[in-house]
Protein backbone atom coordinates (compact mmCIF):
# COMPACT_ATOMS: atom_id res chain seq x y z
CA UNK A 1 0.00 0.00 0.00
CA UNK A 2 1.67 3.09 -0.93
CA UNK A 3 0.55 6.25 1.46
CA UNK A 4 0.90 9.77 -0.93
CA UNK A 5 2.36 12.44 1.83
CA UNK A 6 -0.50 14.76 1.98
CA UNK A 7 -1.51 17.66 0.02
CA UNK A 8 -1.55 21.26 2.03
CA UNK A 9 -5.22 21.13 2.17
CA UNK A 10 -5.68 18.03 3.47
CA UNK A 11 -3.29 18.25 6.36
CA UNK A 12 -4.36 21.49 7.17
CA UNK A 13 -7.49 18.70 8.42
CA UNK A 14 -10.08 21.54 7.88
CA UNK A 15 -12.04 20.76 4.54
CA UNK A 16 -12.38 16.83 5.60
CA UNK A 17 -13.79 17.98 9.02
CA UNK A 18 -16.44 20.60 6.84
CA UNK A 19 -17.28 17.97 4.63
CA UNK A 20 -17.66 15.53 7.68
CA UNK A 21 -19.42 17.43 9.37
CA UNK A 22 -21.62 18.37 6.36
CA UNK A 23 -22.39 14.99 6.65
CA UNK A 24 -23.63 14.28 10.34
CA UNK A 25 -25.52 17.70 9.27
CA UNK A 26 -27.46 16.21 6.56
CA UNK A 27 -28.35 12.91 8.80
CA UNK A 28 -30.15 15.06 11.09
CA UNK A 29 -33.34 15.14 8.48
CA UNK A 30 -33.04 11.89 7.54
CA UNK A 31 -35.86 9.16 8.03
CA UNK A 32 -35.08 7.61 11.10
CA UNK A 33 -34.23 3.41 11.25
CA UNK A 34 -36.76 2.63 14.74
CA UNK A 35 -38.75 1.38 15.42
CA UNK A 36 -41.26 2.70 18.16
CA UNK A 37 -41.57 -0.49 20.09
CA UNK A 38 -44.32 -1.39 21.87
CA UNK A 39 -46.52 1.19 19.68
CA UNK A 40 -44.74 -0.47 16.35
CA UNK A 41 -43.49 -4.04 16.51
CA UNK A 42 -41.42 -5.39 13.74
CA UNK A 43 -43.40 -8.02 12.21
CA UNK A 44 -41.87 -11.95 12.49
CA UNK A 45 -41.81 -14.35 10.01
CA UNK A 46 -44.07 -17.69 10.02
CA UNK A 47 -42.24 -19.96 11.61
CA UNK A 48 -41.51 -17.82 14.25
CA UNK A 49 -41.20 -19.96 17.55
CA UNK A 50 -43.05 -18.00 20.69
CA UNK A 51 -44.63 -19.26 23.51
CA UNK A 52 -46.79 -22.78 23.82
CA UNK A 53 -49.95 -23.37 23.32
CA UNK A 54 -51.80 -26.85 24.49
CA UNK A 55 -54.30 -27.52 21.83
CA UNK A 56 -57.89 -28.51 21.38
CA UNK A 57 -60.06 -30.23 19.20
CA UNK A 58 -63.40 -28.55 17.30
CA UNK A 59 -65.56 -29.35 20.27
CA UNK A 60 -63.12 -28.21 22.87
CA UNK A 61 -61.45 -31.75 24.58
CA UNK A 62 -58.04 -31.33 25.34
CA UNK A 63 -55.53 -33.12 22.96
CA UNK A 64 -52.86 -33.79 25.15
CA UNK A 65 -52.69 -37.45 26.22
CA UNK A 66 -50.02 -36.81 28.39
CA UNK A 67 -47.34 -39.75 26.69
CA UNK A 68 -44.59 -37.58 28.00
CA UNK A 69 -42.81 -37.35 23.97
CA UNK A 70 -42.35 -33.80 24.67
CA UNK A 71 -40.45 -34.35 27.94
CA UNK A 72 -37.68 -36.58 26.40
CA UNK A 73 -37.69 -34.77 22.74
CA UNK A 74 -36.85 -31.14 25.36
CA UNK A 75 -33.08 -30.81 25.38
CA UNK A 76 -33.40 -28.57 28.31
CA UNK A 77 -35.48 -30.85 30.09
CA UNK A 78 -38.27 -28.37 30.74
CA UNK A 79 -41.53 -29.67 30.68
CA UNK A 80 -42.91 -31.89 33.26
CA UNK A 81 -46.13 -33.64 33.44
CA UNK A 82 -48.33 -36.17 35.38
CA UNK A 83 -51.22 -38.68 33.50
CA UNK A 84 -54.41 -39.54 34.73
CA UNK A 85 -57.24 -41.38 33.98
CA UNK A 86 -60.18 -40.06 32.72
CA UNK A 87 -63.46 -40.51 34.73
CA UNK A 88 -66.93 -41.07 32.95
CA UNK A 89 -68.16 -38.07 33.52
CA UNK A 90 -65.20 -36.33 31.95
CA UNK A 91 -65.63 -37.37 28.52
CA UNK A 92 -66.56 -34.03 27.01
CA UNK A 93 -63.20 -32.39 28.50
CA UNK A 94 -60.32 -34.83 27.50
CA UNK A 95 -60.79 -37.06 23.84
CA UNK A 96 -58.90 -40.19 25.28
CA UNK A 97 -58.57 -41.88 28.46
CA UNK A 98 -55.50 -40.88 29.53
CA UNK A 99 -54.70 -36.97 29.87
CA UNK A 100 -52.59 -34.58 31.80
CA UNK A 101 -53.80 -33.78 35.25
CA UNK A 102 -50.69 -31.41 35.95
CA UNK A 103 -48.87 -30.23 33.32
CA UNK A 104 -45.94 -27.67 33.46
CA UNK A 105 -43.55 -26.03 31.31
CA UNK A 106 -40.52 -23.69 32.94
CA UNK A 107 -39.94 -20.84 30.56
CA UNK A 108 -36.51 -19.94 31.97
CA UNK A 109 -35.17 -23.25 30.93
CA UNK A 110 -37.40 -23.58 27.82
CA UNK A 111 -35.10 -22.98 24.65
CA UNK A 112 -37.86 -22.66 22.34
CA UNK A 113 -36.53 -24.62 19.58
CA UNK A 114 -39.73 -25.99 18.47
CA UNK A 115 -39.06 -30.19 19.37
CA UNK A 116 -41.72 -30.47 21.31
CA UNK A 117 -44.11 -29.48 18.63
CA UNK A 118 -41.99 -31.49 16.15
CA UNK A 119 -42.24 -34.60 18.52
CA UNK A 120 -46.17 -34.46 19.69
CA UNK A 121 -48.41 -37.21 17.83
CA UNK A 122 -51.70 -35.88 18.77
CA UNK A 123 -50.99 -31.95 17.64
CA UNK A 124 -51.37 -30.92 21.28
CA UNK A 125 -48.79 -28.30 21.39
CA UNK A 126 -47.58 -26.04 19.24
CA UNK A 127 -45.04 -22.67 19.51
CA UNK A 128 -47.05 -19.37 18.59
CA UNK A 129 -45.90 -16.21 17.84
CA UNK A 130 -46.49 -14.29 21.13
CA UNK A 131 -43.45 -13.11 22.79
CA UNK A 132 -42.62 -14.56 26.35
CA UNK A 133 -43.99 -11.82 28.67
CA UNK A 134 -41.30 -10.20 31.46
CA UNK A 135 -42.26 -10.93 35.01
CA UNK A 136 -40.63 -10.23 38.54
CA UNK A 137 -40.07 -13.67 40.22
CA UNK A 138 -38.81 -16.72 39.02
CA UNK A 139 -41.91 -19.05 40.17
CA UNK A 140 -44.07 -17.10 37.64
CA UNK A 141 -41.93 -18.07 34.86
CA UNK A 142 -43.24 -21.74 35.57
CA UNK A 143 -46.30 -22.11 33.21
CA UNK A 144 -48.79 -24.59 34.83
CA UNK A 145 -51.21 -26.18 32.47
CA UNK A 146 -54.49 -23.52 32.40
CA UNK A 147 -52.09 -20.56 31.46
CA UNK A 148 -50.63 -22.70 28.16
CA UNK A 149 -54.00 -23.79 27.25
CA UNK A 150 -55.91 -22.44 23.95
CA UNK A 151 -59.16 -20.95 24.96
CA UNK A 152 -62.22 -23.21 24.62
CA UNK A 153 -63.99 -23.21 20.83
CA UNK A 154 -67.26 -23.32 22.04
CA UNK A 155 -67.32 -21.27 25.22
CA UNK A 156 -65.51 -18.40 23.78
CA UNK A 157 -64.96 -18.57 19.96
CA UNK A 158 -63.58 -15.21 19.61
CA UNK A 159 -60.19 -15.88 21.52
CA UNK A 160 -59.92 -19.55 20.45
CA UNK A 161 -59.70 -17.86 16.77
CA UNK A 162 -57.63 -15.21 17.45
CA UNK A 163 -55.17 -17.92 19.02
CA UNK A 164 -55.43 -20.14 16.64
CA UNK A 165 -55.97 -18.26 13.10
CA UNK A 166 -52.32 -17.12 12.70
CA UNK A 167 -51.59 -20.57 13.11
CA UNK A 168 -53.55 -21.70 10.18
CA UNK A 169 -52.09 -18.97 8.04
CA UNK A 170 -48.70 -19.86 8.85
CA UNK A 171 -49.08 -23.58 8.07
CA UNK A 172 -50.61 -22.98 4.98
CA UNK A 173 -47.67 -20.69 3.91
CA UNK B 1 -21.84 55.23 59.12
CA UNK B 2 -24.70 53.07 58.89
CA UNK B 3 -25.72 54.39 56.16
CA UNK B 4 -22.50 52.97 54.30
CA UNK B 5 -23.52 49.47 56.38
CA UNK B 6 -26.80 49.39 54.42
CA UNK B 7 -25.21 50.23 51.13
CA UNK B 8 -22.63 47.22 51.43
CA UNK B 9 -25.11 44.72 53.19
CA UNK B 10 -27.63 45.67 49.70
CA UNK B 11 -24.68 45.29 47.08
CA UNK B 12 -23.30 41.84 49.41
CA UNK B 13 -27.52 40.73 48.90
CA UNK B 14 -27.30 41.66 45.11
CA UNK B 15 -23.97 39.35 44.38
CA UNK B 16 -25.29 36.46 46.17
CA UNK B 17 -28.73 36.40 44.32
CA UNK B 18 -26.84 37.09 41.14
CA UNK B 19 -23.70 34.36 41.96
CA UNK B 20 -26.79 32.08 42.93
CA UNK B 21 -29.01 32.65 39.63
CA UNK B 22 -26.30 31.99 37.57
CA UNK B 23 -24.83 28.90 39.19
CA UNK B 24 -28.13 27.59 39.21
CA UNK B 25 -28.65 28.28 35.51
CA UNK B 26 -24.97 26.95 34.82
CA UNK B 27 -26.29 23.69 36.30
CA UNK B 28 -29.89 23.51 34.78
CA UNK B 29 -28.30 24.16 31.18
CA UNK B 30 -25.60 21.63 31.74
CA UNK B 31 -28.07 19.31 32.66
CA UNK B 32 -29.78 19.69 29.77
CA UNK B 33 -26.49 19.63 27.62
CA UNK B 34 -26.37 15.98 28.22
CA UNK B 35 -29.90 15.54 26.97
CA UNK B 36 -29.12 17.06 24.12
CA UNK B 37 -26.42 15.89 23.53
CA UNK B 38 -28.20 12.42 23.87
CA UNK B 39 -30.87 13.75 21.20
CA UNK B 40 -28.79 14.84 18.24
CA UNK B 41 -26.07 11.82 18.41
CA UNK B 42 -29.52 9.98 18.02
CA UNK B 43 -30.40 11.96 15.44
CA UNK B 44 -27.15 12.21 13.35
CA UNK B 45 -27.11 8.55 13.88
CA UNK B 46 -30.65 7.56 12.02
CA UNK B 47 -32.20 6.60 15.42
CA UNK B 48 -34.38 8.88 18.14
CA UNK B 49 -32.68 9.53 21.40
CA UNK B 50 -34.18 8.83 24.71
CA UNK B 51 -38.14 9.92 24.56
CA UNK B 52 -39.75 7.81 27.46
CA UNK B 53 -38.72 9.85 30.37
CA UNK B 54 -41.56 12.72 30.71
CA UNK B 55 -42.41 14.14 26.94
CA UNK B 56 -39.84 13.24 24.69
CA UNK B 57 -37.57 12.49 26.93
CA UNK B 58 -37.29 15.94 28.99
CA UNK B 59 -36.92 14.18 32.17
CA UNK B 60 -34.36 12.18 31.04
CA UNK B 61 -31.26 14.18 33.15
CA UNK B 62 -33.60 14.00 36.16
CA UNK B 63 -33.81 10.14 35.78
CA UNK B 64 -30.05 10.05 35.53
CA UNK B 65 -29.33 12.15 38.31
CA UNK B 66 -31.24 10.17 40.58
CA UNK B 67 -29.55 6.93 39.02
CA UNK B 68 -26.29 8.26 40.01
CA UNK B 69 -27.09 9.20 43.89
CA UNK B 70 -28.39 6.42 44.24
CA UNK B 71 -25.51 4.07 43.20
CA UNK B 72 -23.25 2.84 45.61
CA UNK B 73 -20.46 5.30 46.50
CA UNK B 74 -17.22 3.57 46.65
CA UNK B 75 -14.09 4.74 47.87
CA UNK B 76 -11.25 2.37 46.91
CA UNK B 77 -9.51 1.28 50.02
CA UNK B 78 -5.42 1.86 48.77
CA UNK B 79 -6.46 5.52 47.37
CA UNK B 80 -6.06 9.09 49.76
CA UNK B 81 -9.17 9.99 50.99
CA UNK B 82 -9.29 13.36 50.90
CA UNK B 83 -7.77 13.89 47.92
CA UNK B 84 -10.35 11.37 46.44
CA UNK B 85 -13.47 13.17 47.42
CA UNK B 86 -11.59 16.68 46.57
CA UNK B 87 -10.85 15.63 42.69
CA UNK B 88 -14.23 15.95 41.47
CA UNK B 89 -15.14 19.01 43.41
CA UNK B 90 -12.38 20.89 42.55
CA UNK B 91 -12.77 19.88 38.65
CA UNK B 92 -16.19 21.67 39.52
CA UNK B 93 -15.61 24.63 41.34
CA UNK B 94 -13.22 25.76 38.76
CA UNK B 95 -15.22 25.34 35.86
CA UNK B 96 -18.22 27.36 37.89
CA UNK B 97 -15.92 30.17 39.02
CA UNK B 98 -15.05 30.70 35.27
CA UNK B 99 -18.59 32.18 35.37
CA UNK B 100 -17.91 35.40 37.99
CA UNK B 101 -16.81 37.41 35.06
CA UNK B 102 -19.36 36.59 31.84
CA UNK B 103 -21.45 39.76 31.41
CA UNK B 104 -24.60 38.55 31.09
CA UNK B 105 -26.71 41.68 29.94
CA UNK B 106 -26.15 45.34 30.37
CA UNK B 107 -28.04 45.91 33.95
CA UNK B 108 -31.64 45.53 35.51
CA UNK B 109 -33.57 47.89 37.43
CA UNK B 110 -35.10 46.71 41.01
CA UNK B 111 -36.75 49.61 42.57
CA UNK B 112 -34.42 52.30 41.00
CA UNK B 113 -31.61 50.74 41.75
CA UNK B 114 -29.13 49.75 38.54
CA UNK B 115 -27.91 46.20 39.30
CA UNK B 116 -25.33 45.21 36.90
CA UNK B 117 -25.13 41.36 35.55
CA UNK B 118 -21.59 40.87 35.30
CA UNK B 119 -20.80 39.21 38.69
CA UNK B 120 -17.15 40.73 39.30
CA UNK B 121 -16.26 43.47 36.72
CA UNK B 122 -12.79 43.20 37.33
CA UNK B 123 -10.39 44.90 35.24
CA UNK B 124 -8.24 41.80 34.30
CA UNK B 125 -11.63 39.51 32.86
CA UNK B 126 -9.49 37.33 30.13
CA UNK B 127 -6.43 36.89 32.43
CA UNK B 128 -8.78 35.90 35.58
CA UNK B 129 -10.71 33.15 32.68
CA UNK B 130 -7.12 31.75 32.35
CA UNK B 131 -6.03 31.81 35.85
CA UNK B 132 -9.15 29.41 36.50
CA UNK B 133 -8.79 27.01 33.31
CA UNK B 134 -4.90 26.13 34.50
CA UNK B 135 -6.08 25.51 37.94
CA UNK B 136 -8.66 22.94 36.24
CA UNK B 137 -5.89 20.59 35.41
CA UNK B 138 -5.62 20.18 39.51
CA UNK B 139 -9.16 18.75 39.18
CA UNK B 140 -7.77 16.02 36.80
CA UNK B 141 -4.47 15.45 38.47
CA UNK B 142 -5.49 15.06 41.87
CA UNK B 143 -8.51 12.76 40.30
CA UNK B 144 -5.87 10.67 38.28
CA UNK B 145 -3.36 10.58 41.81
CA UNK B 146 -6.04 9.48 44.48
CA UNK B 147 -6.97 6.47 42.77
CA UNK B 148 -3.88 4.40 42.55
CA UNK B 149 -4.53 3.06 39.94
CA UNK B 150 -1.96 3.01 37.11
CA UNK B 151 -3.96 3.66 34.15
CA UNK B 152 -5.57 6.33 35.83
CA UNK B 153 -2.68 8.09 36.58
CA UNK B 154 -1.18 7.34 33.01
CA UNK B 155 -4.55 9.43 31.66
CA UNK B 156 -3.78 11.75 34.48
CA UNK B 157 -1.01 12.84 33.06
CA UNK B 158 -2.17 12.52 29.37
CA UNK B 159 -5.13 15.38 30.14
CA UNK B 160 -2.95 17.47 32.05
CA UNK B 161 -0.33 17.68 29.54
CA UNK B 162 -2.98 18.55 26.94
CA UNK B 163 -4.16 20.73 28.50
CA UNK B 164 -1.08 22.72 29.53
CA UNK B 165 -0.25 22.47 25.79
CA UNK B 166 -3.41 23.75 24.66
CA UNK B 167 -3.73 26.88 26.90
CA UNK B 168 -0.83 27.97 25.65
CA UNK B 169 -1.88 28.19 22.12
CA UNK B 170 -5.16 30.16 23.74
CA UNK B 171 -3.18 32.96 25.28
CA UNK B 172 -1.33 33.31 22.15
CA UNK B 173 -4.85 33.77 19.71
CA UNK B 174 -6.12 36.11 22.49
CA UNK B 175 -3.24 38.52 22.52
CA UNK B 176 -4.13 39.07 19.20
CA UNK B 177 -7.57 40.00 19.99
CA UNK B 178 -6.24 42.12 23.07
CA UNK B 179 -3.59 44.53 20.77
CA UNK B 180 -7.28 45.20 18.92
CA UNK B 181 -9.14 46.01 21.92
CA UNK B 182 -6.44 47.57 23.95
CA UNK B 183 -8.52 46.02 27.46
CA UNK B 184 -8.99 42.75 29.56
CA UNK B 185 -11.68 43.65 31.07
CA UNK B 186 -15.00 41.12 29.29
CA UNK B 187 -17.11 44.56 29.91
CA UNK B 188 -15.06 46.37 27.77
CA UNK B 189 -14.73 44.17 25.36
CA UNK B 190 -18.38 43.56 24.53
CA UNK B 191 -19.00 47.21 24.46
CA UNK B 192 -16.53 48.12 21.43
CA UNK B 193 -18.61 44.71 20.17
CA UNK B 194 -21.53 46.50 20.07
CA UNK B 195 -20.37 49.98 18.87
CA UNK B 196 -18.60 48.44 16.07
CA UNK B 197 -18.74 44.94 14.21
CA UNK B 198 -17.94 41.59 16.40
CA UNK B 199 -14.47 40.53 16.38
CA UNK B 200 -14.78 37.53 14.54
CA UNK B 201 -14.62 39.55 11.33
CA UNK B 202 -11.28 41.12 12.65
CA UNK B 203 -9.93 37.65 14.01
CA UNK B 204 -11.14 34.81 12.13
CA UNK B 205 -8.11 33.23 12.29
CA UNK B 206 -7.63 34.02 15.93
CA UNK B 207 -11.45 32.28 16.33
CA UNK B 208 -10.10 29.41 14.56
CA UNK B 209 -7.43 28.85 17.15
CA UNK B 210 -8.81 29.39 20.40
CA UNK B 211 -12.07 27.11 19.23
CA UNK B 212 -9.51 24.46 18.69
CA UNK B 213 -8.41 24.95 21.85
CA UNK B 214 -11.50 25.38 23.89
CA UNK B 215 -12.35 21.89 22.61
CA UNK B 216 -8.51 20.57 24.63
CA UNK B 217 -9.76 22.32 27.59
CA UNK B 218 -12.61 20.77 27.41
CA UNK B 219 -11.46 17.51 27.09
CA UNK B 220 -14.45 17.22 24.04
CA UNK B 221 -13.48 14.90 21.05
CA UNK B 222 -11.75 14.93 18.99
CA UNK B 223 -9.06 15.53 22.01
CA UNK B 224 -11.07 13.44 24.64
CA UNK B 225 -8.10 10.85 24.82
CA UNK B 226 -8.24 11.29 29.07
CA UNK B 227 -11.67 9.90 29.07
CA UNK B 228 -11.23 7.36 26.13
CA UNK B 229 -12.91 4.07 27.39
CA UNK B 230 -11.13 1.32 24.95
CA UNK B 231 -8.22 3.48 24.62
CA UNK B 232 -7.33 4.29 28.48
CA UNK B 233 -9.93 2.03 30.62
CA UNK B 234 -11.99 5.24 30.76
CA UNK B 235 -9.32 7.22 31.92
CA UNK B 236 -8.72 9.32 34.82
CA UNK B 237 -12.40 8.78 36.02
CA UNK B 238 -12.18 5.08 36.27
CA UNK B 239 -12.32 4.55 39.95
CA UNK B 240 -14.94 6.75 40.86
CA UNK B 241 -18.43 6.00 41.43
CA UNK B 242 -21.71 7.48 41.58
CA UNK B 243 -22.27 10.84 42.43
CA UNK B 244 -18.42 11.99 42.66
CA UNK B 245 -18.38 10.48 39.03
CA UNK B 246 -21.76 12.91 38.39
CA UNK B 247 -19.52 15.45 39.58
CA UNK B 248 -16.78 15.22 36.95
CA UNK B 249 -19.08 14.34 34.21
CA UNK B 250 -21.11 17.18 34.72
CA UNK B 251 -18.30 19.54 35.53
CA UNK B 252 -17.62 18.73 31.92
CA UNK B 253 -20.70 19.58 31.09
CA UNK B 254 -20.54 22.81 32.59
CA UNK B 255 -17.23 23.68 31.12
CA UNK B 256 -18.64 23.47 27.85
CA UNK B 257 -21.22 25.83 28.54
CA UNK B 258 -19.27 28.75 30.85
CA UNK B 259 -16.39 27.72 27.50
CA UNK B 260 -19.16 28.42 24.96
CA UNK B 261 -20.28 32.13 26.61
CA UNK B 262 -16.67 33.19 26.72
CA UNK B 263 -16.40 33.05 23.36
CA UNK B 264 -19.56 34.02 22.25
CA UNK B 265 -18.39 36.72 24.85
CA UNK B 266 -15.49 37.43 22.96
CA UNK B 267 -15.41 37.15 19.20
CA UNK B 268 -19.74 36.71 18.78
CA UNK B 269 -20.33 40.10 20.22
CA UNK B 270 -21.64 38.93 23.82
CA UNK B 271 -24.83 40.12 25.13
CA UNK B 272 -25.33 42.06 21.74
CA UNK B 273 -28.63 41.80 19.47
CA UNK B 274 -27.00 41.55 15.77
CA UNK B 275 -28.02 44.44 13.76
CA UNK B 276 -30.42 45.85 16.97
CA UNK B 277 -29.34 49.15 18.31
CA UNK B 278 -29.60 48.77 22.22
CA UNK B 279 -29.35 52.50 23.62
CA UNK B 280 -32.06 52.73 21.32
CA UNK B 281 -34.28 49.94 22.76
CA UNK B 282 -33.47 50.79 26.09
CA UNK B 283 -35.20 54.16 25.77
CA UNK B 284 -38.04 52.62 23.85
CA UNK B 285 -38.82 49.37 26.65
CA UNK B 286 -37.08 50.04 29.65
CA UNK B 287 -33.84 48.75 31.00
CA UNK B 288 -35.24 45.49 32.21
CA UNK B 289 -36.82 43.67 29.05
CA UNK B 290 -33.98 45.28 27.21
CA UNK B 291 -31.85 43.02 29.52
CA UNK B 292 -33.68 39.90 29.44
CA UNK B 293 -33.63 40.46 25.12
CA UNK B 294 -29.88 40.90 25.72
CA UNK B 295 -29.20 37.89 27.79
CA UNK B 296 -31.66 35.81 25.53
CA UNK B 297 -29.27 36.65 22.16
CA UNK B 298 -26.52 35.73 24.74
CA UNK B 299 -28.41 31.98 25.36
CA UNK B 300 -28.98 31.60 21.60
CA UNK B 301 -25.20 32.26 21.42
CA UNK B 302 -23.62 29.82 23.65
CA UNK B 303 -26.90 27.48 22.52
CA UNK B 304 -25.35 27.42 18.73
CA UNK B 305 -21.64 26.68 20.21
CA UNK B 306 -23.13 23.85 22.41
CA UNK B 307 -24.57 22.51 19.48
CA UNK B 308 -21.40 22.82 17.55
CA UNK B 309 -19.31 20.71 20.47
CA UNK B 310 -21.99 18.25 19.65
CA UNK B 311 -21.76 18.13 16.43
CA UNK B 312 -17.94 18.29 16.01
CA UNK B 313 -17.93 14.95 18.90
CA UNK B 314 -19.77 12.71 16.70
CA UNK B 315 -18.17 13.52 13.48
CA UNK B 316 -14.63 13.35 13.97
CA UNK B 317 -12.49 10.10 15.14
CA UNK B 318 -10.33 11.15 18.19
CA UNK B 319 -6.59 12.34 18.00
CA UNK B 320 -3.96 9.56 19.00
CA UNK B 321 -1.84 10.92 21.66
CA UNK B 322 1.20 12.09 19.53
CA UNK B 323 -0.99 13.70 16.74
CA UNK B 324 -2.41 15.52 19.94
CA UNK B 325 0.79 16.83 21.36
CA UNK B 326 1.96 17.60 17.52
CA UNK B 327 -1.08 19.48 16.85
CA UNK B 328 -0.89 21.68 20.11
CA UNK B 329 2.87 22.72 19.60
CA UNK B 330 4.03 22.67 16.13
CA UNK B 331 1.10 23.83 14.51
CA UNK B 332 -0.85 25.58 16.64
CA UNK B 333 1.57 27.76 18.51
CA UNK B 334 3.42 28.73 15.40
CA UNK B 335 -0.03 29.62 13.72
CA UNK B 336 -1.28 31.74 16.60
CA UNK B 337 2.62 33.46 16.35
CA UNK B 338 1.59 34.51 12.77
CA UNK B 339 -1.79 35.93 13.31
CA UNK B 340 0.00 37.86 16.04
CA UNK B 341 2.32 39.12 14.11
CA UNK B 342 -0.28 39.71 10.99
CA UNK B 343 -2.95 41.52 13.30
CA UNK B 344 0.69 43.99 14.66
CA UNK B 345 1.51 44.36 10.79
CA UNK B 346 -2.39 45.44 9.42
CA UNK B 347 -2.85 47.50 12.87
CA UNK B 348 0.01 49.62 12.33
CA UNK B 349 -0.44 50.00 8.50
CA UNK B 350 -4.24 51.47 9.25
CA UNK B 351 -2.62 53.36 12.27
CA UNK B 352 0.19 55.46 9.31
Amino acid sequence: MEQKPMSFMESLYLPAIFKGMAITFMHLFKKKATINYPEQQRPFSPVFRGLHVLNRDEEGRENCTACGLCAVACPAEAITMEAAERKSNEEHLYREEKYAAKYEINMLRCIFCGLCEEACPKDAIYLSETFAPSSFTRKSFIYSKDELLIPHPVNEPEKFAAAKGAREARQKN
Amino acid sequence: MTLLFTMDLMLVLEKFLLIGAVISFALVVAMYTTYAERKIAAWMQDRRGPNRAGPFGLLQPVADGVKLFFKEEIIPLASNRFLFVLGPALAMITAMLTSAVIPWGEYIEILGRKISLQIADVNIGILYVFGVVSMGVYGIMIGGWASNNKFSLLAAVRGASQIISYELAMGLSLISLLMMTGSLSLKTIVEQQMNGSWNIIYQPLGFLIFIICVFAECNRTPFDLPEAENELNFGYHQEYSSMKLGLYLFSEYVNMFISSAVMATLFFGGYDIPFVDETALTASLGANLTALFCFLALFAKVLFFLFVFIWVRWTIPRFRYDQLMDLGWKKLIPLALANMIITAVVMLLIKN
